[in-house]
């Protein structure tokens, strides 16, 4: 420590410890040396909160919330404010990539088994991170106040009132009024740019302290904690920081790439990113012919409708969503990574993977007899890949894990 | 006769009209790049639909920029009454008149092209016919029962909606057209001031127009788009090889 540095820094570390801060954290954070392209996401997800932070807090400053001018003050940001148009495409589009990337988070976790003891609660308050941002991008797709915002509104409040007694109750409660009006686009507004954001902050925070406390996981599974050198550091692990830092940033560039190709050349996103219908100033009184959720929410959409009783839809929608909380437990597996699990655990996350893009698709569609059919399926086949996993997790034969790490550098 | 079917083979990509309500729509191959065709549009859009229907979010000096009209002939041509070059495209005609006269108001257009696509208003303004059951004596084959009259129509001249010969292709032979009885298809039945292909012009450069209204910045939004991305790449290449740096002592 640097107790005795008659320095600044020293003064300062006397009172707060921000070196050690630093150090624990970062520069003698180790880090396993085999991390791949999977380990990206973590950071890339990171910094699309911070760009939908920073995008917000200027589109805020333009932004009306009220039913009268809430449309025309985007049109206003889009077209009379000085860069507005890029800072509303920036968290337009931010959104989807922030969705992006914490899904591909997601399923690193899942192929590496990161969710396994010990890092059960870095899975649960990644999980609250995820609903919480569900939240966020539902509220916020509410406040341009377009057709699309209104309609969806409208059916995803409604939800709530297919709960028994208390339903209708909740749906005017959670609207604050009898419809959806001003009242709830600004509730709306002080949740998605005060409330949730500062949850969804400190939920990171709690995310990466409680990751930092029994440090990553790595695509083979290993514990780097085992074998360690004479100093007492893993001998897989290399401090996060240059390391890591460099290399996330050549990950940044590139991410950055495939954001700006959208944002600038594909802002709407072929209608699945900024909806053409919501284009149009909210209407009560005019029912969109298709209301379709933003593809991000497209598989719990797909499985809510799959499901042709209201009520039951609303629970399977709920359970799809509930049961990933409770992975780390239903993951029976000696081993962490599917790369030493047996072959029923590999072909299902693969068919889970397929089964949730597909999913997700089938929520944007409108719903068709056929494709309900395939929303049915392929939502018995989300639940099977949960449902089954506490067995084929326990009974299939792993292969041996080795000592160290392989691959990487 | 003969003059008809050879009117409905120039005019159409025939629109048929399907069940269901799904038209086939006429591409509509926008061009932002040719100011011309924007100034055209402006002019048709301030000439025949202004009078009812606003652009509220744009500017004047807006459009004047970027579609490089001056300020003199701007306010000549395309602002009307007391309007300021630097106001909103607002119109005077009032909701509750407007609603009374036509059963809806006018919707604002300034992102009509955002909802509803260039290639649905171009088939749309083109698609109107004679239906005298209607209040203004014409339906809409894109939109039915719309409740716009057709401003256009004496540019245009009078379509109708039956059965007609359609043009469907060439005798690989003799070169010559074939032609096929159709049902529910529209054919010009009285020439307009404009030719058919004229009037498919203006149309185009309107429709072209509103797409530019839509989303004044797109032209903008890619030309620094492609800077931004050049400056990736060059950024890439010492973030790549800093992190092969550091990387290389890593075993």
């Amino acid at each position: 420590m640097s107790k005795q540095q008659n320095t600044l820094m020293g003064w300062i570390d006397d009172r707060l410890p921000v070196t050690q801060t630093y150090e624990k954290h970062m520069s003698k954070y180790y880090a396993p040396r085999n991390f791949n392209f999977w380990y990206f996401f973590g950071v890339l997800s990171m910094l699309m909160l911070a760009n939908q932070i920073l995008t917000g807090i200027w589109l805020t400053m333009n932004y009306v919330p009220s039913t009268d001018a809430a449309f025309a003050s985007v049109e206003y940001i889009m077209r009379d404010v000085e860069w507005g148009w890029l800072l509303r495409y920036m968290h337009s589009t931010g959104a989807t990539f922030f969705f992006i990337a914490v899904y591909l988070h997601m399923m690193r976790a899942i192929l590496y088994g990161s969710y396994q003891k010990p890092r059960e609660l870095i899975w649960i308050f990644g999980m609250l991170i995820y609903l919480a941002l569900m939240a966020e991008a539902f509220m916020g797709y509410v406040l341009p106040w377009g057709q699309m915002s209104y309609w969806g509104a409208q059916v995803i409040i409604s939800l709530f009132g297919a709960i028994p007694v208390i339903g209708e109750g909740l749906v005017e409660w959670i609207r604050g009024d009898f419809l959806i009006s001003g009242a709830t686009l600004n509730r709306f507004f002080a949740l998605h740019v005060i409330a949730v954001p500062l949850v969804l902050v400190m939920l990171v925070v709690l995310h990466l302290l409680a990751l930092h406390e029994v440090g990553s996981n790595n695509p083979d599974g290993v514990d780097i904690k085992k074998l360690k050198d004479e100093n007492g550091k893993p001998l897989d692990g290399i401090p996060f920081h240059p390391y890591y830092t460099v290399h996330d940033m050549v990950g940044i560039v590139v991410f950055l790439m495939v954001f700006c190709t959208v944002m600038f050349f594909f802002p709407e996103g072929n209608g699945f990113m900024l909806e053409y219908a919501n284009f149009e100033p909210a209407n009560g009184l005019k029912t969109p012919a298709h209301i379709a959720p933003v593809w991000y929410f497209g598989a719990f959409y797909a499985i809510l409708r799959a499901v042709p009783d209201k009520l039951l839809g609303v629970i399977a929608m709920g359970a799809a969503i509930a049961i990933l909380f409770v992975l780390p437990w239903l993951d029976r597996s000696p081993v962490r990574s599917w790369r030493y699990k047996g072959w029923f655990s590999k072909i299902f996350i693969v068919i889970f993977a397929i089964d949730f893009v597909l999913l997700t698709w089938l929520g944007t569609q409108p719903a068709t007899t056929t494709l309900t059919m395939v929303a049915q399926v392929a939502s018995v086949i989300y639940f099977a890949f949960f449902i089954f996993m506490p067995f084929y997790t326990r009974m299939e034969k792993t292969k041996p894990v080795p000592e160290r790490v392989t691959g990487g550098h | 006769m003969k003059k008809i079917f050879a009117l409905i083979a120039a005019f159409v990509p025939a629109v048929a009209l399907a069940a269901g309500g799904n038209v086939h729509l006429d591409e509509h191959r926008t061009d932002l790049h040719d100011t011309a065709s924007l100034q055209r549009g402006a002019q048709t859009f301030a000439n025949y639909c202004m009078g009812c229907h606003s652009m509220e979010h744009a500017r004047y000096n807006r459009v004047a920029k970027d579609l490089e009209i001056p300020e003199n002939l701007m306010m000549e041509n395309l602002v009307f009454a007391d309007k300021k070059f630097g106001d909103l495209m607002t119109i005077a005609m009032r909701p509750e008149d407007s609603k009374k006269w036509f059963g809806a108001t006018p919707p604002d257009l300034t992102l009509v092209a955002r909802v509803r696509r260039p290639d649905w208003l171009y088939t749309y303004l083109r698609s109107f016919y004679e239906d005298p059951s209607r209040p203004w004596g014409v339906n809409n084959v894109v939109f039915k029962d719309v409740g716009m009259p057709n401003v256009l129509g004496h540019l245009q001249g009078v379509q109708k909606l039956g059965t007609a010969h359609v043009k469907v292709g060439y005798d690989t032979l003799t070169g010559q057209e074939i032609t096929e009885e159709r049902e529910q298809v529209l054919y010009l039945d009285e020439e307009g001031s404009l030719s058919a292909e004229e009037f498919d012009k203006l149309v185009y450069d309107l429709v072209n127009f509103m797409v530019y209204m839509a989303e004044p910045i797109a032209l903008e939004r890619q030309t620094i788009g492609w800077w931004v991305l050049l400056f990736l790449v060059i950024f890439f290449v010492p973030v790549y090889f800093l992190n092969k740096e550091y990387w290389k002592d890593v075993k």
